[in-house]
């Protein structure tokens, strides 16, 4: 039986039935993973005696006739910024190659006591800053559904590895779309919860009040599930919510009906690929034919949405970073004295990338400069916040493409970092107003790379955007294709 | 021309909490280097603080002790800046927020109260600490580090420029460290660092207005450095300015060996500390019921005390002053009273003998020998009669290094006063007999000449008889 | 708002980076690019708006002042790039 295929649900059912043991499973997905991963590359540490020891634990209790969690036995990956104690952990950055935490991120410690089969660590963005895996300080990672194309980012490898068979589920996170954006690329589905829903303790920070854990996967059922996993408050980050979580699963139901959707014209920008204007606007009818009323709504704010989070995301992300300076654990590269040592260090190990958003950082902090450009983005920032606070009193949901365009080539917007900001716009505003959105697939483009539908939902009402998500998936067949590792190195 | 010191000291004050501001991690002075360390203090990649609910409170505390408003929207910011004590290469610290602002201390100098405004206290992180190779940090090929201190919580106390002189700034320093005592929050033990201050000095003509360059004297850990070294400073700067030059902005610090203010290095690369709020940790609101709550907490502060010592026992203002300075020493006279002494011969016991004794053992009032308990008996004997003052301070010394009662050092020591009339008497005659020089000058209109003669039966009754009596009965027996 | 060499300079300093003055030029108009692009923000009239540091409405937050254990040293000193007799080493420190 060929198992790397299918969702987490059926395979759960397959394990409680016991027509499948969890050896099989990983297996079948090790050997996919050998099969893909040259061509892929979504993995900068992949774990596989790990993983069959812990396949053969979740045999063990199935044998033993315990009760098994939903999630055990189940092999995914984790995006290489959430700390593994013990296994290696480098944010795809120089500086951290040689990595080893010496704790667990709280969302680890939460997975791990569902006993999944952990395969690998996910590729991504230096330090999660980008969109396209591009910036990887190892190498990118490529589109399962064409090779010669970026799986988005910078959760890239997460939603490659849940795309190409090589994980069935998979955690990412999201401080502009960064789990929104991949999923879209790839054509899964990638929930970045409400702020403060996920602990971010163990989440290497970017972006410290954007930056949010979330669930890659190949449906909203395994979607649902996940969250059910990782939510929660957490005493170790205090900026986690003390919402009460409610069981998901509840949400996976049909049924729309008299659901308020908001359809925001800003979000349909000039430049858009006709492509995804097309499916994104199919899947609101679709949505409107199961019931759901469509209405318009204005959020006037997200034009400035990008120049609020190019100032926010870096000036937080300069101070984040300053930590790496070869002192006390990372990579060293030596100086005759210290400063020289940690701008030795620092010059040499962090990629252009990092660099950049490090430099335009402590230019919107520095003095004579902080009020102008920091001051004012957080201002700014209250105005987005207050643009869907507006639109939430009309809708329950607002749909959007999640990205302007299907996944493009690689090479092909590097070099423009600006460019590549601005591909940006349908992702961030719902990380500075910390919002929780979902993506799911809802169609191709002519060139057949998948484009994702997002819905964004009030704060802490991920139920909602689950119930919506969900409804619409059924109602259609997208989520149950695989790629096929097309390309020219296919 | 004359000139005038401006002073202005920013107080690092270290919290007595069991564990570091913002993880875990125990607080404990000493430990073997990285010990106390975990994740969130090493700064690992991905970590996250967590707000020590004790360090809030004991923040409020110094606040309220020190008249200041305190703040009830309050938030914590990173003061950006890389050293290799500072994991995060930023210190969390608190900027255009800070827990408590305008507050104020009356300090004595000479005599004269003067009033010391409180710009601000803040909570903060200390750094760790590095341990050079060589002699000093400039000639060490490296440094060690050891992360123990990172995270131990600080409240930063900054004055305003309200101090002229070394003795004003070493008074307002003392005043900070009894309140900071008083109300609990600290060791405050400046030889553990647990206090410490950097000082701000300039100097300016005069009557002017205006504030001259200042320079910076950092982590001065000891009352005698910091007295030491703001007189150098001023005369320094005195100096400079009397050559025709001009004082440079800097940071400066005191070598107490040589006796002399150093220069660091010139503030060529002023520091940019790029100040932001810290996005992981939710502002701290505090709503007036808190806040009285809290204030209902303090204990009776070191103004209140000496006041309070002077109307109820009738002390002296300096006496009142020295007591209350500490709080162990105002809880032990306390104790004293209690005890059933009477209080002002307890102050002076306490400031006198007591306080000669443990400053030559080198120890504190707390780690006292001679407990509360048997001074107040000792004093209650004096009061009686049952031993002079003289014959006490051989109690007092039997006491320091014995654990006996002092009415059983009285009684096996024979050193019961004798208040016999008959028995003095004797003695008395024969003195008289014995020294006829004195009688003779005394009877010749020197009356002080009774002196050498009560003298002498003090010594002949072995400092036992009481000496009213003594005098009493010669003065009668001379005519 | 002309970014100049200075500038860059002086930001590469704040960000203990090193920028040859080869890519001076590359960070002078990538910057000034961006900085371009982000004028946009001065259209907005922010007079009398509060400004947004957390995402969520959150406050007092706080930990009991109760010990944890502390890390093992030897896993503390795991990562360092050099360490001796239970110390992280570092080269000469200048003084700040």
């Amino acid at each position: 039986m060929t198992l790397w295929n299918k969702p987490a649900h059926e395979l759960h059912d397959l394990l409680v039935k016991k027509e499948i043991s969890a050896t099989e499973l990983t297996q079948d997905v090790l050997a996919r993973m050998d099969a893909v991963e040259g061509k892929v590359k979504a993995f900068l540490t992949i774990t596989k005696e790990q993983a069959l020891e812990q396949a053969k634990a979740v045999d063990e209790k199935i044998a033993a006739g315990e009760n098994i969690s939903f999630l055990a036995g189940i092999p995914g990956a984790v995006k290489d910024n959430i700390c593994t104690k013990g296994v290696r952990t480098t944010c795809a950055s120089k500086i951290l190659e040689n990595f080893v935490p010496p704790y667990d991120a709280s969302v680890v410690t939460k997975l791990q006591k569902e006993f999944p089969v952990l395969v690998g660590k996910a590729n991504l963005d230096e330090f999660a800053m980008g969109g396209s895996t591009e910036n990887s300080g190892f190498y990118p990672t490529h589109n399962p559904w064409n090779t010669e194309c970026v799986p988005g980012g910078s959760s890239g490898g997460s939603a490659a590895a849940v795309a190409s068979g090589s994980a069935i589920f998979a955690l990412g996170s999201d401080t502009g779309g960064s789990i929104r954006q991949p999923a879209s690329f790839c054509g899964v589905v990638g929930m970045k919860p409400t702020y403060g829903r996920v602990s971010r303790y163990g989440l290497v920070a970017y972006a410290s009040s954007l930056d949010q854990i979330g669930p890659i996967t190949r449906d909203v059922t395994d979607c649902a599930n996940v969250l059910n996993v990782i939510a929660g408050h957490d005493d170790m980050d205090s900026t986690s919510s003390f919402a009460e979580v409610p069981d998901y699963t509840k949400s996976l139901v049909q049924d729309v009906k008299g659901l308020k959707i908001g359809l925001p014209k800003e979000y349909f920008v000039d430049g858009m690929d006709q492509d995804v204007e097309k499916a994104v606007r199919n899947a609101i009818e679709q949505l409107k034919s199961l019931g759901a009323e469509i209405v318009e709504v204005s959020l006037p704010h997200t034009k400035y949405a990008i120049s609020t989070y190019y100032l926010i995301a870096p000036a937080e992300a300069a101070t984040n970073l300053e930590r790496y300076d070869g002192i006390s654990y990372g990579e060293r590269i030596d100086g005759a004295d210290v400063v020289e040592l940690m701008t030795n260090t620092r010059s040499k190990l962090f990629g252009e990338e990092v660099k950049r958003r490090i430099m335009i950082g402590n230019y919107a902090l520095s003095a004579g400069y902080y009020d102008a450009y920091y001051l004012k983005a957080l201002k700014v920032r209250t105005l987005i916040q207050k643009d869907y606070t507006d639109a939430f009193e009309k809708v329950d949901v607002i749909a959007a493409p999640t990205a302007p365009t299907p996944a493009y080539k690689i090479g092909e917007m590097i070099s423009d970092p600006l460019k590549m900001y601005l591909q940006d716009i349908c992702t961030v505003p719902l990380n500075l107003a910390g919002l929780p959105g979902i993506s799911v697939p809802c169609g191709y483009s002519q060139k057949h790379m998948p484009i994702g539908l997002q819905l964004i939902g009030k704060p802490l009402d991920e139920a909602t955007l689950i119930r919506t998500a969900y409804t619409y998936e059924q109602s259609q067949s997208f989520h149950k294709e695989m790629a096929e590792l097309g390309g020219a190195e296919a | 021309m004359k000139y005038e010191a401006v002073i202005g000291l920013e107080i690092h004050c270290e919290l007595k909490t069991k564990t570091k501001i913002f993880c875990g991690c125990e607080t404990g002075f000493g430990g073997d280097q990285n010990t106390h360390v975990c994740p969130v203090c090493l700064g690992l990649p991905g970590v996250l603080p967590t707000i020590n609910k004790r360090v809030v409170e004991f923040g409020i505390k110094a606040g309220l002790a020190t008249n200041c408003t305190i703040n009830k929207f309050s938030k914590f910011d990173r003061k950006n800046y890389y050293y290799p004590d500072l994991p995060k290469n930023w210190q969390t610290s608190q900027y255009d927020l800070p827990i408590a602002e305008h507050g104020w201390v009356d300090i004595d100098v000479e005599g004269e109260k003067k009033r010391v405004r409180l710009t601000r206290i803040h909570m903060e992180e200390d750094a760790g600490k590095l341990v050079h190779s060589g002699n000093t940090i400039k000639d060490s090929a490296s440094s060690n580090v050891d992360y123990n201190r990172t995270g131990v919580p600080l409240l930063e106390i900054v004055s305003e420029p309200d101090m002229h002189t070394a003795e004003e700034a070493r008074t307002y320093m003392e005043k900070i460290k009894a309140i900071m005592e008083y109300i609990d929050v600290s060791n405050c033990r400046m030889e553990e660092g647990n206090l410490r201050a950097d000082v701000n000095v300039s100097i300016r003509p005069v009557g002017s207005k205006e504030l001259g360059t200042r320079t910076e004297m950092k982590n001065i850990n000891s009352f005698k450095s910091l007295v030491d070294a703001i007189d150098y400073e001023i005369d320094r700067q005195t100096e400079v300015l009397e050559d025709g030059g001009h004082i440079v902005q800097e940071t400066r610090t005191w070598d107490p060996n040589r006796g002399i203010t150093l220069s660091m290095r010139s503030k060529e690369d002023a520091h940019d500390y790029r100040y932001m709020p810290e996005p992981d940790l939710p502002p701290i609101v505090t709503t007036d019921e808190q806040i009285e709550a809290y204030r209902k907490e303090l204990p009776e502060l070191p103004d209140a005390r000496r006041e309070r010592l002077e109307k109820e026992y009738g002390l002296s203002d300096y006496d009142a002053g020295v007591i209350t300075a500490s709080r162990p020493m105002a809880e032990y006279f306390d104790e004293v009273v209690a005890g059933g002494a009477d209080a002002k011969l307890a102050a002076n016991w306490i400031m006198g003998e007591l306080a000669k004794h443990l400053n030559a053992e080198n120890k504190t009032i707390v780690d006292s020998p001679v407990e509360p308990a048997r001074l107040a008996a000792m004093i209650q004997m004096i009061t009686k009669g049952t031993i002079s003052s003289k014959i006490a301070k051989t109690v007092f010394e039997e006491m320091w290094t014995s654990k006996d009662a002092p009415e059983e050092i009285v009684k096996a020591k024979g050193l019961v006063q004798i208040t016999d009339t008959k028995a003095i008497e004797e003695i008395v005659d024969k003195v008289i007999a014995d020294n006829p020089k004195p009688v003779e000058d005394y009877k010749g209109g020197n009356k002080k000449a009774i002196g050498a003669l009560v003298g002498q039966v003090m010594k002949q009754s072995k400092g036992k008889a009481n000496p009213q009596m003594v005098n009493q009965l010669l003065a009668q027996k001379l005519g | 708002m002309k970014v100049t060499k200075e500038d860059i300079q002086n930001v590469a300093g704040l960000s203990r980076l090193a920028i040859p003055d080869t890519e001076t030029d590359v960070y002078i108009a990538q910057l000034g690019g961006f900085l371009e692009y982000v004028e946009n923000l001065k259209e907005i009239d922010t007079e009398g708006v509060a400004p947004t540091t957390y995402a969520l409405p959150m406050q007092n937050v706080f930990r009991e002042d109760v010990v944890k254990p502390s890390l093992d040293r030897e896993a503390a000193l795991s990562n360092a790039p050099m360490k001796e007799d239970g110390y992280f080493k570092v080269p000469r420190v200048l003084e700040e």
